[in-house]
């Protein structure tokens, strides 16, 4: 199975890139397209490659699925806090002007945080729906 | 179309061909989500689904009359309805006018970002955004709830089910 | 005619049509989630077009045009909308697979009639 060398090498090429650009949309999201979902998408899709050349088992090794559903649970915590955080400053749930001195400059910082929220469940929940299917096997057939 | 291999791809396929036709709509964000999620998780969740249950689908066994007759009825209602819709791409429609200009001018000064799609969904709809981040979550939840294994293998997911008598 | 220049929308409802149609007539599990599938991409293609102004561009604000000249953008509130609905379009699609892989391991089958009958026998 000589193809499988080209495959291996490629996805070891490819995967940091995929990471990169996942980053870039998620913090580049105020400026052009992009956003807390497709960052989350494509930097779960960097993992799901690995785990799709290298086996399943192996990418669990790089990526527990614990950690995955531990993400999934912590971005949906970090954007509902952030909204806490603004009522106890004194605004509305989710009023991002009182989080800095100054209503832009609070603005944001609230979208910011809440974009990272979104990107880190969107990440957690589609690795750990991969490794869900993917890990399954076929005992019973 | 029997070769469900196929239909995994060509599905693929058409969620890529409405990423291009999102773009030419002007809907980039859009575009990006719906090639990233469409065109790429949703055929891998299919193929790894196929890789369980089988590669192949049985012949229908009866004459599709009634579907078809429902989906013309319903295709008959739905082009009836459209009657009274305004043009494509008119700047006069009434969809610009009662919400959308108040963000188009005031989201510079008032959120900051460039991206109007992004500070809508993020600081005027936030809160939309954040039951759909709870959504996501939920289908999570869901699919491990019926999917994982927890470290139990499957004869041993067996052998307790039976022993409690229930199958 | 002023009925004729509408028939963008039924371009739409035609593939809203196929889409429900491969739901409701093939018996294979998959096959309607597909169907599905293609039924919820239609709507999203259908709300989009309607945000859409002949002459607008991308709702991204931009800077190097100067002040003098209107830039007109497309609506960008269908976009946030259809945002929404993509990712809770994935995670049904996500938990009806989940369904089906259950399915064919307690039946055997993925074939909703054969699921049915076999349901019927053990009542």
């Amino acid at each position: 199975m000589r193809d499988q060398i080209i495959l291996r090498i490629a996805t070891k090429v490819l995967v940091p890139l995929i990471l990169l650009f996942a980053l870039y949309v998620q913090f580049h999201g105020d400026y052009g397209p992009g956003g807390g979902f497709q960052a989350g998408v494509i930097f779960a899709a960097a993992f799901i490659l690995y785990g799709l050349v290298y086996g399943v088992g192996q990418a669990q090794m790089v990526l527990s699925l614990r950690f995955a559903r531990a993400c999934a649970a912590l971005g949906v915590l970090l954007y509902a806090s952030v909204g806490v955080v603004a009522l106890l400053l004194g605004g509305n749930f989710l009023d991002y002007d009182v989080l800095a001195h100054d209503p832009v400059h609070g603005q944001h910082n609230g979208i910011l945080l809440v974009e990272l929220g979104v990107g880190i469940t969107v990440f957690g929940v589609m690795v750990a729906i991969f490794y869900s299917f993917a890990g399954r096997g076929r005992a019973d057939s | 179309m029997r070769n469900l291999f196929a239909v995994a791809i060509l599905a693929g396929i058409y969620s890529l061909l409405s990423a291009g036709v999102f773009t030419v709509l002007d809907a980039v964000d859009v575009a990006f989500t719906e090639a990233a999620v469409g065109a790429g998780i949703a055929t891998v969740l299919m193929l790894g689904t196929l890789s369980l249950v089988g590669w192949e689908a049985k012949a229908a066994a009866h004459r599709p009359f009634l579907p078809l007759f429902v989906v013309i009825f319903t295709g008959g209602t739905l082009i009836y309805g459209t009657l009274d819709m305004p043009p494509l791409g008119g700047p006069d429609n009434p969809v610009h006018h009662h919400v959308v200009p108040r963000y188009i001018e005031e989201s510079p000064q008032e959120v900051g970002p460039p991206n109007i799609v992004t500070s809508v969904l993020a600081s005027y709809r936030g809160y939309d955004t954040l039951g759909e981040t709870t959504v996501v979550f939920t289908a999570v939840v869901g699919v491990l709830l019926l999917l994982a294994r927890f470290g139990i293998s499957r004869h041993e997911e067996k052998r307790r089910w039976r022993r409690r008598g229930l199958g | 005619m002023r009925v004729l220049g509408l028939y963008n929308y039924w371009i739409f409802i035609f593939l809203m049509m196929v889409g429900f149609y491969i739901l409701i007539s093939r018996p294979n599990m998959v096959k309607k989630v597909a169907g599905l599938n293609i039924f919820q991409t239609s709507v999203f293609i259908f709300y989009i077009s309607m945000g859409k102004i002949f002459g607008g561009t991308a709702p991204i604000i931009t800077h190097d045009v100067g002040d003098h000249g209107e830039v007109l953008y497309s609506n960008p509130l269908p976009h946030v909308l259809i945002l929404t609905a993509i990712v809770v379009g994935i995670s049904t699609t996500a938990l009806a697979l989940a369904l089906v892989v259950r399915i064919r391991e307690e039946y055997g089958t993925v074939e909703a009639d054969e699921v049915h009958l076999m349901d019927l026998e053990a009542e």
